[in-house]
């Protein structure tokens, strides 16, 4: 049975459609990636399935007592809370201590249990909210756009990390990602959406599809376009040789 | 004097909890807004004869409801806030105008008269206290985790947006209880600078709200004191003497952050 299986979903933003008919299902140990420009809806996505926002229409049907493991894309700490990374790991699950290191040891930051989470650097804030994720042992990790200011070493890392993550545990991986060479390695199945879903497949598949290309462009099979995609984000729409003739 | 103490307490130990979310939240001037409308509640309670706790409870909640509501609808928080809180305290002081032989009252509720605290008013402190206690310690993880990220609360299957209920709910009825002991002016004082004391003394969110409600409630018991033997008025007293104890701690937490 599938973990989560949606079908037909659309959302709307007042009247805007952000999301239409969009159908998809995540089995059992697979690396999904969702791809696409931005406002093209990925994270409206992930909203819908944690149940953050209404469908307009559709069903999303998650597999019964479903252990799903959320890593936001932000998580702002105000300064005058105080709370110890230990602390944070039982946010909202009573975790004995085996539990918390297991997980910590996993996502791997072992040493920082009694560290306040304010004095964190961005690498192990991000790799203490994967251990929280993992700290009910989910069948599905949900990650939204989880590398946001990490370094190109930091964000590959980490993708390598959840990969090894699945290994271990054999959870299924539903994530969103702006960082194209990442998604291409790491997932079995790639969906590119832009409002619907333009293309689905294996990273070859999506890749050599004209959907995909004409979002974003012909050359992400070559290590030189690739790499400057990495440091053209607003140019995710055009064309490279557009984007060359551009400068 | 013993029943004075013991009303000080009982508010310490309803604004520790929450004070801690509304300063973890930036909440500090909705508490404030909430504390105003509290004069409207008053005057309405005067006219229509009902007791000063119902009517202030019944305009307070209004209040932080309006405010929920119309909040992310066009304007900003603090412009909202702004907008509601001074309108409630102006209307509160017209419509308190139109009654006669109340100004000296309306200075009680200002300030807060905890010396003319009555037996009966302090059961309903102290019961107020202990539901505004009990709600935030029934809902505390998913309150946490709601004021931590939004989207981790849906995932954890909590509704930020019913959290953010609880919280109004447990204000409004902080503010109806603690109206008789620090009064109207102070109230928000009580909710913030026993948290915000208790801040670098804390490493978790659960001894925050503890150390809060003990520099609240020593507050509450050494500025009655002070009131007492230097007759000076009892609410401004315990606020006084709870932000003593908030710089003083404030500039230690600093030192030990310099020098680590």
């Amino acid at each position: 049975m599938s973990l989560i299986a949606i079908e037909n979903l659309s959302v709307n933003y007042g009247a805007r459609t952000v999301l239409n008919t969009v159908s998809l299902t995540v089995e059992p140990g697979e690396i999904v990636t969702i791809v696409g420009p931005n406002g093209s809806g990925k994270t409206s996505l992930l909203r819908a399935i944690i149940g953050a926002t209404e469908p307009a229409a559709g069903r999303i049907t998650r597999k019964p007592g479903l252990r799903i493991g959320y890593v936001p894309q932000r998580l702002h700490i105000d300064p005058t809370l105080p709370i110890t990374v230990e602390r944070f790991m039982r946010l909202t699950d009573a975790v004995d201590r085996e539990n918390c290191s297991a997980a910590l040891n996993t996502a791997g930051v072992p040493d920082l249990p009694k560290r306040q989470m304010s004095q964190l650097s961005g690498g192990q804030f991000q790799r203490v909210l994967l251990a929280r994720a993992l700290v009910n042992r989910p069948e599905i990790l949900l990650l939204d756009e989880p590398t946001q200011g990490l370094d190109q070493p930091g964000s590959a890392a980490f993708y390598r990390r959840i990969d090894g993550v699945r290994r271990d545990t054999g959870c299924a991986v539903l994530m969103i990602s702006h960082e194209l060479h990442v998604v291409m390695s790491a997932s079995d199945r790639v969906i590119c959406l832009n409002g619907h879903i333009c293309c689905e497949g294996t990273p070859a598949v999506v890749t050599s599809a004209p959907e995909y290309q004409a979002l974003f462009g012909t050359g992400t099979g070559g290590a030189l376009a690739l790499y400057r995609h990495d440091h053209d984000h607003d140019h995710y729409h055009h064309h490279p040789q557009d984007q060359k003739s551009a400068r | 004097m013993i029943r004075a103490t013991l009303a000080g307490i009982g508010v310490a130990v309803a604004t520790a909890p929450l004070g801690c979310f509304v300063v973890w939240r930036r909440m500090a001037y909705f508490g404030d807004a909430t504390a105003h409308a509290a004069v409207l509640g008053v005057a309405l309670s005067l006219v229509l004869q009902i007791s000063i706790f119902a009517g202030v409870l019944a305009v307070a909640l209004l209040m932080a409801l309006t405010v929920t509501f119309l909040a992310g609808r066009g304007y900003t928080m603090d412009t909202l806030l702004g907008v509601l809180a001074h309108s409630a305290l102006a209307f509160g002081l017209v419509a308190v105008s139109f009654l006669s032989g109340v100004r000296i009252d309306l200075m009680a509720y200002l300030l807060g008269d905890i010396l003319a605290v009555s037996r009966g008013d302090l059961m309903v402190i102290w019961s107020g206290a202990a539901l505004v206690a009990a709600l935030i310690g029934w809902r505390w993880s998913p309150l946490l985790t709601a004021t931590l990220n939004r989207e981790l609360a849906h995932a954890s299957g909590f509704d930020p947006r019913r959290e953010q209920l609880v919280l109004t709910l447990s204000l409004a009825i902080t503010v109806a209880v603690a109206i008789k002991v620090v009064g109207i002016l102070l109230i928000a004082a009580m909710l913030i600078i026993p948290a915000a004391a208790a801040r670098n003394l804390s490493r978790t969110p659960e001894t925050m709200a503890f150390i809060a409600a003990l520099i609240g409630g020593l507050s509450a018991v050494a500025g009655l004191r002070a009131a007492y033997i230097l007759d000076t008025p009892a609410g401004p007293s315990i606020v006084c003497f709870a932000a003593i104890l908030f710089a003083g701690f404030s500039l230690t937490g600093w030192h030990s952050q310099r020098s680590p």
